[in-house]
């Protein structure tokens, strides 16, 4: 079985780290990894860069372009996961825009996914529809999960759809907005937290957008199975680099 | 092989919509919509009688006798260039302000590049009353100041994008990302061929008065409704996908796109999408653009703010694909030459991005007989300074 499959039936909530690989330098990317795990984080995203990342705030943004100025590019992204296997037992999802994947084509990016380790891909600008008539299969034949992700403004038609075809988790994210863009949940979006809860849908469903402390991170397992975090994670690394993500994950989850 | 759009939003492999789930009641609701409010008769006739009345349409079918002396052909102008606001980008703005009111949309977003589509979208925005943001890439703002100035006095605000290149490409983004901050009561007027399905197709009819009047205008003076050529610049492709429209599956209408090389297409500094893109996604369609082997947008250049943009729409992309278009890329050089040669001959100033259409007579021979129909998208008031800079004036 995957393993965020595995991970996904164990009786705990998740907490799940964001990171873009090549930030803050070229090659921390593995022992960010490696120190999210020791840290006890439950699952980790990779973040592969993007020149223009639509669905992304400044912090995220800066991150990727101080990455693809350290030189970030996706064959070695996968050179520097390589090894990964042999130290680390968490699931590990890669985040990116489509394009970069389409240019390294799709299939030979699933090969490598799977080569190096990688359980699932979260592509935000790949159409649900578009995935279906066309890499479906291939995600399959590599054995990934694909995660899609739903709004509060998605229909509850749409999200049935998203369910039926989602073979890991869904990402819920908490509001209408691009990540980094809000600093804690107010009574819609917890009206749209009990909504989903209560559609009890098939596949589990892990919150992002909006997590940066403790105590939103507690509001979002209330009603998840998890939740992710991003532009918090990636400030810390901005001013502490690799040091203290142990002291970092502790503030969000003693 | 059809040249328009499929019902799956497609022109060939080119198009579609890859927007985040964000992203998708929006485009969803406009998707299930636009064509269905445009073939409202009321829609129709407002949008008719504002481009009559207030933009002043019909625009010109205008002989260029000396230029055709010059060059030994029958050359039209198409002056789009009479319209309000100076340029092509109005008609579309018109089209899509009565599209928001209808969907019942309060706010409107917009990007810019050289400030011609942020004047037209300030423009109908203070027409109809609604509230107007332009974003604008940094660098653009300080190179387009008399633009920025019009968008404020239009009232509306113009938000400097500061992220990335700080261009168009940048503001476009921005655009998008403030879509996705306020999806209930927000309409985004793109301004060209570009962006996720409908976009692309939507923007296209909008412009396709302009080759709706060609052929009627032209059956007037010639007796004939099509021409030999039509010929455009492309930078995302509005006018020239407005100048094509109604002829796009006759083929006995050959199609001219001129892209701007900037320093030289192998320079390194330039805009021709064509020569220079690969196949990808941008903004939210699938289409040609320039970008690096591991799927980074580039930066293009162009000494004409509205060309400098690294994609191509994705009607555009299937014309060039196909062979229905010829594409040819003209530098800064030759673009500013032909420029000052129109000034000169017939007493009208272009845009820098028109010039580089009418810089094609030097560089392709037609035959004396052939009618020849240029779009004349814009004005060249906005240049001035950058004309006056190149020449020494």
């Amino acid at each position: 079985m995957n393993r965020i499959n595995q991970k996904l039936q164990a009786d705990k909530k998740l907490l799940s780290i964001y990171f873009t690989a090549g930030y803050p330098q070229l090659t921390d990317t593995v022992s960010i990894i490696q120190n999210l795990e020791k840290s006890g984080i439950d699952m980790v995203e990779i973040g592969l860069p993007f020149s223009d990342p639509l669905a992304d705030g400044p912090t995220i943004q800066a991150s990727s372009t101080q990455a693809l100025k350290n030189g970030m590019t996706t064959e070695t992204l996968f050179n520097q996961l390589k090894d990964i296997r042999k130290t680390v037992s968490i699931p590990l999802i890669i985040m990116g825009y489509f394009n970069p994947i389409l240019q390294f084509g799709v299939e030979a990016f699933c090969k490598k996914c799977q080569e190096v380790g990688i359980d699932g891909l979260i592509i935000p600008d790949l159409p649900v529809d578009v995935y279906n008539d066309n890499y479906k299969s291939i995600f399959e034949k590599y054995s990934l999960v694909n995660v899609f992700l739903i709004t509060p403004q998605t229909s509850e038609k749409r999200i049935q759809f998203i369910d039926s075809i989602s073979n890991g988790f869904i990402y819920m994210v908490s509001s209408a907005s691009v990540t980094g863009s809000q600093t804690g949940f107010g009574n819609d979006q917890l009206a749209y937290f009990k909504r989903i809860e209560t559609m009890k849908l098939k596949s589990p469903q892990i919150i992002g957008f909006g997590i940066s402390t403790n105590e939103t991170f507690n509001q979002a397992i209330k009603y998840a199975k998890g939740a992710i975090i991003g532009s918090a994670f990636i400030k810390h690394l901005k001013h502490e680099g690799v040091s203290n993500i142990d002291r970092f994950v502790k503030q969000i989850r003693p | 092989m059809t040249y328009n759009i499929n019902e799956k939003g497609y022109y060939g492999e080119f198009g579609g919509a890859y927007i985040p789930e964000m992203l998708y009641p929006n485009v969803e609701e406009l998707r299930l919509k636009y064509l269905e409010v445009m073939a409202e008769p009321d829609f129709q006739t407002e949008f008719k009688a504002l481009l009559k009345n207030y933009v002043g349409r019909p625009s010109p079918l205008y002989f260029a006798k000396r230029l055709s002396e010059k060059y030994n052909t029958k050359i039209y102008l198409k002056r789009e260039d009479l319209n309000h606001t100076g340029a092509h980008k109005i008609n579309n703005t018109i089209g899509q302000i009565l599209m928001a009111q209808r969907l019942g949309k309060k706010r409107i977003i917009a990007e810019t590049g050289a400030g011609q589509h942020g004047v037209a979208t300030a423009t109908v925005c203070a027409l109809m009353g609604l509230e107007c943001i332009v974003y604008m890439g940094e660098i653009d703002i300080a190179r387009q100041a008399p633009n920025v100035a019009r968008m404020q006095m239009l009232g509306a605000k113009v938000i400097p994008a500061s992220s990335g290149s700080k261009t168009l490409k940048d503001a476009t983004n921005e655009a998008i990302r403030d879509w996705i901050n306020n999806p209930v009561d927000t309409h985004y007027i793109i301004g060209s061929v570009v962006g996720p399905h409908p976009y692309p197709d939507m923007v296209a009819r909008f412009q396709a008065i302009v080759s709706e009047e060609i052929k009627w205008q032209l059956q007037e003076q010639e007796g004939n409704p099509n021409p030999d050529y039509v010929i455009a610049c492309v930078g995302g492709g509005s006018n020239a996908a407005g100048a094509y429209y109604h002829f796009l599956e006759d083929t006995n209408v050959k199609l001219i796109a001129v892209e701007a090389a900037g320093k030289g297409v192998n320079s390194g500094e330039s805009a021709a999408t064509s020569s220079l893109g690969k196949i990808g996604i941008i903004h939210g369609s699938k289409t040609l653009l320039m970008q690096s082997k591991d799927g980074q947008i580039t930066e293009p250049y162009s000494i004409s703010a509205g060309l400098d943009y690294p994609g191509v729409g994705p009607l555009h992309a299937h014309l060039f694909q196909s062979g229905r278009a010829e594409f040819i890329a003209i530098t800064d050089d030759e673009a500013m030459e032909a420029g000052l040669e129109l000034c000169q001959l017939e007493g009208i100033i272009p845009a820098i991005e028109t010039a580089h259409a009418l810089a094609i007579f030097k560089e392709k021979p037609f035959q004396p007989n052939d009618i020849v129909v240029l779009s004349l998208s814009g004005r060249g008031d906005k240049d001035l300074s950058t004309y006056n800079n190149y020449f020494n004036i």
